[in-house]
């Protein structure tokens, strides 16, 4: 029987953490996202797996517990906020160097600095282009749902494994904070079977030593070492888009959104419809990597695409590199914690490409 | 079918409870439901919404700009959400402590002495089933009997001899529900 709760997005990423076989989880509170580390210490999952959930005296010390553990080639991950995440990139920047598995959640607020504690999307471009020091990547999911803030763990963590790098969950306190039907998936073991010959769990006979480290001092070897890992974001590139489209058959007009907007956006998608407006909805499921071909497809297709963001317009930079000026692109945002309705967006839309 | 429903007062009359429960029922009854709070850091006194969708569609936005119900229990949400009801919509509201009462003549507008009954009870804070008993009378779209699941469900183990004394107040909200306009 199908196992159907009433959850947070919040609660659902936390549940799946302990069904997905997560080994430790290692946070620090802040809001929009209190309730992954809550709804983990009050389920004990110690006693359900065996998971290990331990607050951090802060977030720098979170992250570099997630790095220290994921060299054992354990299943890890933290959640924080904007300011948190921040904190933490240092820490996913030497993971990347070191090409470590881990899954980071960004419960995304409104900035910058301590900003806001309402819902916003303004840390895409922190998400999408690394976020610390150096030339790396991350794949970035965005869940538009609770019942993907429980199945991206599942994901997140298959392609951190897949391609030993941290994995992003880019969401935002609409979708931390909401509560809506899920359906869980079944428990699954905590052994995971990887290939395990990097990790650092004690040298055998048979074996050299396995060092984890992102320092390479020789200039050729780390230009070497940079190469492989521009060979492996490509790999992604090519083999890891994901997006949903709906609508977009017939379509005049495009939204393109992420995340809590994109949920905005379809309403504004029937409200259109209902008006005789074909509009559709593009949503990137994983901003990094980006669905850029998707998007030049449609843009030979459609008069204009109207990005909605919950920030200043970061997205829309990705979506202009896509359609090559092929047609108009414009921007429906609010910032600083204000969500627009599906009719401001709808207004947008008119108005941008002026419809009558 | 689609109903969006605002819930709207003071931070501790246990709005978003409310709100959770009726939307656990709704689950029960294999409709879509969503539930979006305006989470902020009060825990009580200051001002708390919920937005809850029950549809039997895939739901689309869990925010929306108006209302098919909205139940406004005080002053301030009063005045922030009539405006908001969708024509031919339903406004229920408590007239405790209400100086400017609704005027709209293009709604339903309904009235539950939640606060006044949830003091002949055992506990005050009883006042958020009563009102939701009300809504449960004028709506018939979800049923007392998942409410009942929804309380028991919804109220952590230490609190549920509280149960009875709780299903007693949706009884008594949709007794003492009235309709003040035609």
């Amino acid at each position: 029987m199908a196992d159907i709760k009433l959850m947070k997005g919040n609660e659902a990423f936390a549940e799946a953490a302990i069904r997905a076989g997560c080994d430790a989880y290692f946070g620090y509170p802040i809001t929009p996202q209190s309730e992954v580390l809550e709804y983990l210490t009050a389920q004990e999952p110690h006693k359900r797996t065996g998971m290990i959930v331990l607050q951090a005296e802060s977030e720098i010390a979170a992250i570099n517990m997630v790095y220290g553990a994921a060299g054992t080639g354990k299943r890890v991950m933290t959640s924080s906020s904007g300011p948190g995440i921040s904190l933490k990139q240092e820490g996913i920047s030497y993971m990347a160097g070191s090409e470590l598995p881990c899954l980071i959640l960004n419960v995304m607020r409104g900035g910058p600095g301590l900003g806001t504690i309402q819902p916003s999307q303004s840390d895409y471009f922190q998400a999408t282009r690394g976020g610390g020091h150096g030339d790396y990547y991350t794949p970035v999911l965005a869940p538009a749902s609770v019942q993907e803030m429980a199945d991206f763990v599942r994901l997140g963590f298959e392609l951190a494994f897949k391609y030993r790098n941290p994995v992003v969950i880019l969401s935002d306190g609409i979708i931390g904070q909401m509560m809506e039907k899920v359906e869980l998936f079944p428990q699954q073991p905590r052994a995971v079977e990887f290939d395990q010959s990097w990790v650092t769990t004690g040298k055998t006979p048979d074996r050299e030593r396995n060092i984890i480290t992102s320092v390479d001092l020789d200039s050729a070897r780390q230009e070497r070492h940079n190469q492989d890992l521009q060979k492996k974001y490509q790999n992604m590139r090519e083999h890891e888009v994901r997006f949903e489209s709906i609508n977009c058959d017939d379509a005049d007009y495009i939204f393109i959104a992420f995340g809590s907007a994109s949920r905005i956006c379809q309403k504004s998608v029937k409200i259109a419809r209902e008006k005789g407006i074909k509009v559709g909805l593009l949503r990137p499921v994983t901003l990094f990597p980006f669905p850029a071909k998707e998007i030049k497809k449609l843009s030979k297709q459609v008069k204009g695409m109207l990005c909605v963001e919950l920030n200043a317009g970061q997205m829309i930079e990705d979506v202009r590199l896509a359609v090559e000026n092929n047609t108009l692109v414009a921007l429906h945002n609010r910032m600083g914690g204000m969500v627009p309705t599906p009719e401001e967006v709808y207004h947008a839309l008119l108005q941008k490409f002026s419809i009558e | 079918m689609n109903e969006e429903i605002i819930i709207a007062g003071f931070g501790g009359q246990g709005v978003l409870l409310m709100g959770k429960i009726m939307a656990y029922a709704a689950m029960m009854q294999n409709l879509e439901v969503s539930w979006m709070p305006s989470y902020g850091p009060e825990m009580r006194g200051g001002t708390a919404n919920v937005t809850v969708v029950i549809s039997s569609e895939r739901i689309s936005s869990p925010i929306v700009n108006s209302y098919d119900t909205a139940i406004l229990l005080n002053q301030q949400s009063l005045d922030k959400f009539e405006n908001s009801v969708k024509t031919e919509g339903i406004l229920l509201y408590d007239p405790n402590g209400i100086s400017r009462h609704p005027e709209r003549k293009d709604i339903r507008i309904f009235q539950v002495s939640a606060a006044s009954e949830a003091a002949k009870m055992l506990t005050t804070k009883t006042f958020n089933m009563i009102v939701l008993g009300a809504y449960l009378k004028i709506n018939s779209l979800i049923s007392l009997e998942n409410v009942i699941k929804g309380i028991g469900d919804s109220l952590p183990e230490r609190h549920h001899h509280l149960i009875p004394v709780n299903i007693e107040a949706v009884k008594r909200g949709m007794e003492i529900v009235k309709k003040i306009n035609s």
